[in-house]
């Protein structure tokens, strides 16, 4: 049996690394994939508190989580298309246009 | 006694309703309310007049003013001799130039205006002279300044009348915030202001001092000196005189009725009011009569240099008001009001006298230019003949009423026991000399000779003034005749009905004959009163020589010492000297240092400076917000961190 | 052995991440991605989470993953070999993501759980299988929020689709 902390260690440094690379990466698609790493570092931590509290919610919630993210990347990259087909654009940085 | 309150309040209303409603009552209406009102005083102060006389006398308050813990002060009134004549001389005197100026200023377009506010005036003046406490004394201070402002400056889109007026309440400003330290000192000392309880304790104090910066001053002295400033600024003696000749950018009746009649005076009636507290200082007394002979003595050499008719009669006055303080410094308070009295008459007729031939020049570009006057007599007798009595008035020529009132001032400044008495009475002697010589210049150069304006009057004729105007002027005359008689002294068999009628008040003045006249004091007063009489006929025996035989006498000083006449012409320089020793240094300060310093710099300052700060701060805050959402993700992980460090660290 | 795997696991899931997080080439990093996935399935296979493995696979390797190359593809993404990779600021990024794990694995790592709180005890699981002990909990306790998700998806499919379309004038549509 492995310690539940270890899971949770695991799981925070993923996030970190999906923290990191949406923070830094300049590439959209690249930021949008890192969001999916930081939703499934989530995921990690929720089936290994699931499986030690031995609590089914934790697993529904688990399965929200990934039909959420599946919704949010369908939209997300959408979006990107739409950006691109008017910017022809696909860096974060060059927008802009909300500058205060 | 209550209808006294009606005397000061009848023309306050009359003022106020002309100036409110002023506008839409047409130009030949305004005048109709302010004379009756005045008229109105006039007829009331003439029957307070004759009730004091049979011995009535009234003391009451009307209205509770101040009410602060210890210190309360009503609006109140003070009926008796000195006040009682006071009222009557005012209220007469404004009546008669009311009428007047019906005539003078009647093409002026501020009309309504000027009788609104000579009728202020009017009320100011009687105010001040009624009540029956220092503050009330103040309010009527203060309110004749103001009303003297306005009228000084009643032409106000005229550069140099504006400015006249702004240094005439300015200096007077000087001299009050002496007066107003000696009230405050009155109140300290006495813990009340009403006039009675403080001339009854008066003698309490008469030894107590006051510690000032280290040194004790006997404490009656301080309060004397003080109050004295305020006279010295209200009743333009040195160095306080400057704004008098100024003033004569005013209306001619102003002149008449402020500058030589009622407003001046009144720094002579408050000493004379304050008699007690001044007797009990030998300082105060020679400050006064330092005062006072200086003036009289500089005013006198002044005038005779001057061209402008108004401006010599201006100094003429200084050097009057000189004569009343001399008076007061040596003890002889009811000579003084005398003089006061009679010099009124005799001054406002002058001044109208001059205001009746300035109106038949008026074309002129300077109408009061006596260099372009001349022969005027046969144009404009009913003028001339009443000019003429007032100058020989003001000379002191027996029979009128200057020689009375004159001669006793100078008898009792040499028979004063003052050590100064006798100062005085040489200097006033000399000055009385030099007075019939400048006012007798001012006739023979105006009313005899050839005409000498015509080029300057394109052709016109001088004509006499309207009825409107010479009728004040005939009953002035009379006036400058007859008010001596009440004054008649001993010596010459009359009973100085005057002199007694104050004798209550004012009291008597002390007399210490020299030894060698101690049994013969009629004589020495008779000697005396030959002296000045002779001085005035020398008087005018030079200015007939000088301007009728000998016109070529005229260039004798300007040429053969120019510094001297220069000196003279300039006014001794002493508006030169305020110039540079007071004024620049003050535009300095404000200007300087206030404004530049102060205002712009630290308030300025300030009041820029934070919305300035609340800018910057708010564009550099801005630069945080990049549109770019890796640095929103970026700040907000951050913040996460910091919070997470917080809470490890504590 | 357990530990071992779990040890396998871990580090492959931290390396493939990393790998996704720096590439250049945008379909290398979706490509490391699905390897992540894998293991990641497989790590919930060792946490007897057999159903949740097979939706992970199902929807996130097959589908989103796929859905990120149609993109790619699409938006024609060439490799970026001249241009930056990452921020300015990316120095910055990294100490925060340091910081923030450092603090939050000493927060975490003396985690014991509490007392059993749930009825989803190993025995039931060998008897009945994952899949249909968290069906009978998702169908009648949960069924609020799975017919709320079924909206969800729904208005994903239909904004996707609104979204992309191309706006034709009035005019030309005939």
């Amino acid at each position: 049996m492995i310690p539940i902390s270890w899971y949770l260690i695991l799981s925070l440094v993923l996030f970190a690394i999906g923290a990191f690379g949406f923070i830094a990466r300049r590439n959209v698609i690249i930021m949008l994939m890192c969001i999916e790493i930081m939703l499934n570092a989530v995921n990690i931590s929720l089936v290994a508190l699931g499986r030690g509290l031995q609590d089914t919610a934790a697993h529904i919630l688990v399965f929200f989580v990934i039909a959420v993210a599946a919704g949010e990347a369908a939209i997300g990259l959408a979006l990107v298309v739409l950006l691109f087909k008017k910017t022809r654009e696909v860096h974060m940085d060059e927008f802009r246009a909300l500058k205060g | 006694m209550k209808y006294v309150v009606w005397i000061p309040f009848l023309p306050l209303i009359a003022s106020v309703i002309t100036l409110l409603f002023g506008r839409w009552m047409n130009q030949k209406r305004a005048h109709w309310l302010p004379c009756i009102a005045v008229f109105g005083s006039f007829l009331l102060s003439m029957k307070a007049l004759f009730a004091v006389i049979h011995g009535a006398r009234a003391n009451f308050d009307l209205y509770s003013w101040v009410v602060a813990d210890t210190f309360k002060v009503s609006v109140g009134f003070q009926i008796d001799p000195l006040s009682v004549m006071m009222l009557a001389m005012v209220s007469c005197l404004s009546f008669l130039i009311h009428v007047y100026s019906i005539g003078y200023m009647e093409d002026d377009p501020g009309y309504y205006r000027f009788f609104a506010y000579i009728s202020l005036f009017t009320f100011s003046m009687l105010m001040l002279v009624s009540g029956n406490n220092f503050l009330q004394l103040f309010f009527g201070w203060e309110a004749v300044g103001l009303c003297s402002y306005l009228l000084i400056g009643f032409w106000y889109q005229k550069k140099s009348a504006s400015d006249a007026a702004k240094k005439a309440f300015i200096v007077n400003r000087f001299g009050d915030f002496g007066f107003a330290l000696g009230v405050f000192l009155v109140f300290l000392t006495f813990g009340t202001i009403y006039y009675q309880p403080v001339f009854e304790r008066v003698h309490e104090i008469a030894h107590a001092t006051i510690n000032l910066f280290g040194h004790d001053i006997l404490l009656p002295t301080m309060i004397a000196v003080l109050l004295f400033c305020g006279a010295m600024g209200k009743s333009a003696q040195f160095p306080l005189h400057v704004w008098l000749p100024d003033a004569m950018e005013g209306p001619t009746p102003v002149s008449a009725l402020i500058h030589a009649a009622t407003m001046v005076t009144a720094g002579v009636f408050m000493v004379c009011r304050c008699h007690e507290i001044f007797e009990l200082s030998n300082v105060a007394m020679a400050v006064v009569a330092a005062a006072g002979t200086f003036t009289c003595f500089m005013a006198a050499t002044i005038a005779p240099t001057q061209f402008d008719i108004k401006r010599v009669i201006a100094y003429s006055t200084l050097s009057q008001l000189g004569y009343m303080f001399m008076a007061c410094g040596v003890g002889a308070f009811a000579a003084g009001m005398f003089h006061l009295f009679t010099h009124a008459y005799f001054k406002a007729l002058l001044f109208l006298g001059a205001g009746s031939v300035m109106h038949a020049m008026h074309h002129a570009p300077d109408p009061t230019d006596m260099r372009y006057m001349g022969g005027l007599k046969k144009y404009m007798p009913a003028t001339f003949w009443t000019f003429l009595i007032a100058s020989l008035s003001i000379s002191g020529i027996p029979g009128l009423a200057g020689f009375f009132s004159k001669d006793e001032i100078l008898w009792s400044a040499f028979a004063s026991v003052y050590p100064w008495g006798k100062v005085v009475w040489f200097i006033g002697t000399f000055v009385a000399f030099l007075t019939a010589f400048y006012s007798f210049r001012v006739v023979f150069m105006t009313f005899y000779g050839e005409f000498r304006g015509r080029e300057v009057l394109h052709g016109h004729e001088p004509h006499e003034s309207p009825k409107v105007m010479t009728i004040p002027l005939m009953l002035l005359a009379i006036g400058a005749v007859c008010t001596g008689w009440l004054g008649i002294p001993h010596v010459l068999g009359g009973e100085n009905h005057f002199g007694h009628f104050m004798e209550p008040v004012l009291g008597h003045p002390h007399f210490h004959i020299p030894h060698a006249w101690e049994h013969n004091e009629a004589a020495l007063e008779f000697l005396l009163m030959t002296v000045s009489t002779l001085m005035g006929v020398a008087g005018i025996a030079l200015a007939y020589v000088v301007y009728i035989k000998k016109p070529e006498l005229q260039r004798l000083l300007p040429e053969k010492v120019p510094c001297l006449y220069r000196y003279l012409y300039r006014k001794w320089y002493w508006d030169e000297i305020y110039h540079y020793t007071i004024i620049l240094p003050v535009l300095f300060t404000a200007r300087g240092i206030v404004q530049g310093v102060l205002d712009a710099v630290c308030i300025e300052g300030t009041v820029n400076g934070i919305p300035d700060l609340v800018r910057r701060g708010g564009e550099g805050i801005r630069r945080l917000q990049s549109g770019v959402v890796n640095t929103y993700a970026l700040i907000m992980a951050t913040g996460a961190a910091v919070v997470l460090l917080l809470i490890y660290l504590f | 052995m357990e530990t071992l795997v779990f040890l396998y696991l871990a580090l492959v899931l931290i390396v493939t991440s990393l790998l996704v997080v720096t590439n250049r080439n945008a379909v290398h990093a979706v490509l490391w991605m699905l390897v992540m996935f894998f293991h990641q399935a497989v790590l919930f296979l060792t946490l007897e989470a057999e159903f949740l493995a097979l939706v992970q696979i199902i929807v996130y390797a097959g589908a989103v993953l796929v859905l990120f190359l149609f993109v790619i593809y699409i938006i024609n993404l060439r490799t970026e070999l001249k241009i930056r990779n990452f921020h300015i600021y990316w120095p910055m990024a990294a100490l925060v993501s340091v910081v923030l794990v450092v603090l939050a694995v000493k927060a975490v790592k003396e985690f014991c759980p509490g007392p059993v709180v749930g009825d989803m005890t190993p025995k039931l699981i060998a008897q009945l299988g994952q899949a249909k002990v968290l069906g009978k909990a998702l169908f009648t306790q949960h069924i609020l929020s799975f017919e709320a998700a079924g909206v969800l998806l729904l208005v994903a499919v239909l904004g996707a689709v609104v979204l992309t379309r191309r706006i034709r004038f009035r005019g030309e549509e005939g």
